[in-house]
């Protein structure tokens, strides 16, 4: 009877091991590379100073399962997270996020006005377009049309796995003015194009997945152009001296937003530091390091000159460019994602 | 108290911890998994009236006005948002367009506290096959829907199995290229790990701590690290193609990386060591004066080792393939960094059910589905096995 004792008390400190509630620091999730290297600096080593308390960072690479299953197992190990346009309204909708303070981020007026939800607040304005590399391309390419023509610029293509961007791209590159490109994608005629327009191209595409690998692949010569991030292009420019061009119209932007996940331990220590990077001053030195639009009005009129013509809203790169749909993929997603994956399979 | 129930409470409460380990971390989530493949509660939770109101329609008439006060009735009811977050992904998952869709839709009925015109509200709703959708949802709490699509077959509108149109899924080209790849990468290590058990069995001392720690060594890195040596060494401008054009053997770089050589190099290298390991270790046991007796009976060499050394040598050729087989079946990550888009697995389809679409559903039936072929490999091979021990 001894041994069983034993065994009774051996489960028993085991039990009491995993229910102790474990104090954790405060995780901040965003999108890696050099662009998380960037807010490590302006935000993440600044607010963990100012707060005195110590702040982990952690990077993922999207997907809304990830989320539902953290905030469904009860306690999630991550507070503040980046999350794409599409995460942002898919959870809202779910009740996996926390609502925001929008009394701690100074109102909702200092904010563009897309870049303001009840479970989000805009971290950045990214645009998505054609990336090629400057020193090894005599002629730079325009247009979509010649991203497809691989007799005029011959060479591999690197594209984001995925039906999103890659069946608007392929509709721009057969002729579709970017402003028509949603309603065109709402038929099965427009979506039948859109593939059969990626048939042409198949041969020649390698697909990417994380915001890093295109730049690798750019850099490798392993793809003579590449959709990207933009920017990750003027950041990389910046810091290795690479003349990497990026082709505005044309380009799809689209919003990254701060979400606290739901019954998070940290929830107001993750306010204060997404209120810490919406502070107009925090948010303006992100350009020096980085080309991305900024959500704050009075930060985006903080950035110093020679930074503003980068960024995806300054007017010139507006020019051509649209927004991304995220009601077309909330809806489609799923049946678009199975249709492109067996696609990619044949 | 008998003796014997003593010892036998004494053995289990030894086995206990395993016992535990078994059921929390294996049975379980197993269960889980089988479970959510099957059960599709959702509907029949949230629309508790509309389940009632359906049940009778035929499916085939124009909704009536009890059907859709019943929904709206619903609707007006539903206030757990993950309860209506689910309810919202089982709908749209069936049929796209739902999201927008209903969450229109909700916000309409929230706001007025009445009867309500739902085709006023979206056209949409005239249309029968929303409706048909809904009534396929909340008919039943358990489904075939996901186990049908993990193998491309779906119901029809009659209720028969079909198959799914060509170009909408690949789920069953994908399940067998996962099989031939990891045949393949079994194949490629029995051709490289034997001879290399058999060299490393036949020396002593430090040359065989050498060849063994080429062996272990990798064991011990990341599987990660080692994924993205070989994503630096394949690419066109890497070490091996580098090498090539400079000896001058080709003019042009050798594609490599994208395809399937990559993957099946790739993950030979990573896998390996489970061959090498269990085929030295048989080795090791094998009487060395077997191969110099066969000799003296006048065998060649290449006959002295078909008759005598492999047959000896075949019980660790077996648990290393199987090994190998089994642990290539469930690769991920390599053939996502090395492989183009014709060399995923069906591990990246359920990465992207389960991350990506939170379609829980689906990730567990093709897991299932995954399960129930590697088991019935593993019954054949039993067989197999099982006939040439009968043999003398």
């Amino acid at each position: 009877m001894k041994i069983s004792k034993a065994v009774l008390f051996a489960c028993s400190l085991l039990a009491i091991n995993v229910t102790a509630v474990e104090a954790r620091d405060l995780t901040v999730v965003s999108w890696g590379g050099n662009y998380q290297d960037a807010q490590r600096k302006i935000y993440f080593e600044p607010f963990a100073k100012e707060s005195g308390k110590p702040l982990l960072d952690e990077s993922w690479d999207g997907g809304y399962g990830v989320l539902q299953a953290k905030v469904k197992a009860g306690v999630p190990n991550w507070d503040a997270v980046q999350v794409e346009a599409e995460e942002l309204a898919l959870g809202c909708a779910d009740g996996i996020y926390e609502k925001i303070d929008w009394n701690k981020l100074g109102g909702k007026d200092k904010f563009l006005p897309d870049a303001v939800g009840d479970c989000g607040v805009g971290a950045i304005v990214w645009s998505t377009g054609i990336s090629y590399d400057g020193d090894k391309l005599k002629q730079a390419p325009a247009s979509w049309a010649d991203f497809w023509d691989t007799e005029k610029f011959p060479g591999k293509r690197g594209l984001r796995k995925g039906a999103k961007y890659a069946l608007e791209f392929a509709l721009m590159a057969d002729g579709v003015a970017p402003k028509e490109v949603y309603t065109v994608l709402a038929t099965p005629e427009g979506v039948d194009r859109a593939f059969k327009k990626l048939d042409a191209l198949k041969p020649n595409i390698v697909w990417w997945e994380a915001g890093a690998q295109p730049l690798q692949l750019l850099s490798s010569g392993e793809v003579v152009m590449t959709t990207a991030y933009n920017g990750r292009i003027s950041g990389l420019n910046r810091t290795e001296g690479k003349h990497f061009g990026f082709v505005f119209p044309g380009s799809i932007y689209a919003i990254d937003s701060w979400v606290i996940l739901k019954d998070s331990p940290n929830k107001d220590a993750a306010m204060d530091f997404i209120a810490f990077t919406s502070k107009p001053d925090n948010q303006a030195k992100l350009p020096e390091f980085i080309a991305y639009g900024l959500p704050n009005i009075e930060a985006g009129k903080l950035v110093p000159e020679k930074f503003q013509a980068e960024l995806p809203t300054a007017p010139d790169n507006l020019k051509g460019a649209i927004s991304l749909d995220i009601d077309f993929w909330t809806d489609n997603s799923e049946a678009l994602t199975q249709r492109f994956n067996a696609w990619l399979a044949q | 108290m008998s003796v014997l129930f003593r010892k036998q409470m004494v053995s289990l409460a030894l086995v206990a911890p395993l016992l535990l380990f078994l059921i929390v971390f294996f049975a379980f989530p197993l269960f889980t998994m089988m479970k959510s493949a099957v059960s599709d509660p959702v509907a029949t939770q949230a629309l508790p009236a509309s389940t009632n109101a359906l049940s009778d329609w035929d499916r085939s008439s124009s909704p009536t006005s009890e059907m859709s006060a019943a929904f709206v009735e619903d609707l007006r009811q539903i206030n757990d948002d993950q309860l209506f977050g689910d309810l919202v992904r089982r709908l749209n998952s069936a049929k796209a367009g739902f999201r927008t869709l209903i969450t229109k839709t909700r916000t309409a009925v929230k706001a007025t506290a009445g009867p309500i015109d739902l085709t006023a509200v979206d056209k949409r709703w005239a249309d029968n096959s929303y409706w048909q959708v809904i009534a396929i949802a909340t008919s039943s709490t358990i489904t075939d829907r996901n186990l049908l699509a993990a193998v491309d077959l779906e119901r029809n509108s009659s209720g028969a199995i079909d198959t799914i149109p060509a170009g909408a899924s690949a789920n069953r080209t994908i399940l067998i290229r996962t099989f031939t790849m990891a045949l393949a990468v079994t194949a490629a290590c029995i051709l490289i790990g034997f001879p290399f058990a058999m060299i490393a069995a036949s020396v002593e001392g430090w040359r065989r701590q050498l060849l063994l720690g080429a062996v272990l060594l990798p064991l011990w890195t990341s599987l990660l690290v080692r994924t993205a040596a070989w994503f630096i060494l394949l690419q066109d401008t890497g070490l091996i193609n580098s090498t090539l054009m400079f000896l001058g053997l080709t003019t042009e770089p050798v594609s490599l990386i994208f395809n399937r050589v990559g993957v099946v190099i790739a993950m030979t290298h990573v896998l390996l060591p489970f061959m090498v390991l269990p085929i030295f270790s048989v080795l090791v046991g094998i009487p060395k004066t077997l191969m110099p007796a066969a000799a003296s009976l006048g065998a060649h060499p290449v006959r002295a080792f078909l008759a005598v050394l492999l047959p000896l040598a075949l019980r660790g050729v077996i648990s290393g393939s199987l090994l190998v087989f089994m642990s290539a079946l469930g690769y991920y990550i390599t053939p996502a960094l090395i492989g183009g888009a014709k060399d995923q697995m069906i591990s990246s389809v359920i990465a992207y059910y389960a991350t990506g679409a939170a379609n829980w559903g689906m990730a567990g039936a093709l897991g299932l589905v995954l399960l129930v072929a590697t088991l019935l490999l593993y019954v054949v091979y039993l067989r197999l096995s099982a006939e040439r021990e009968l043999k003398p």
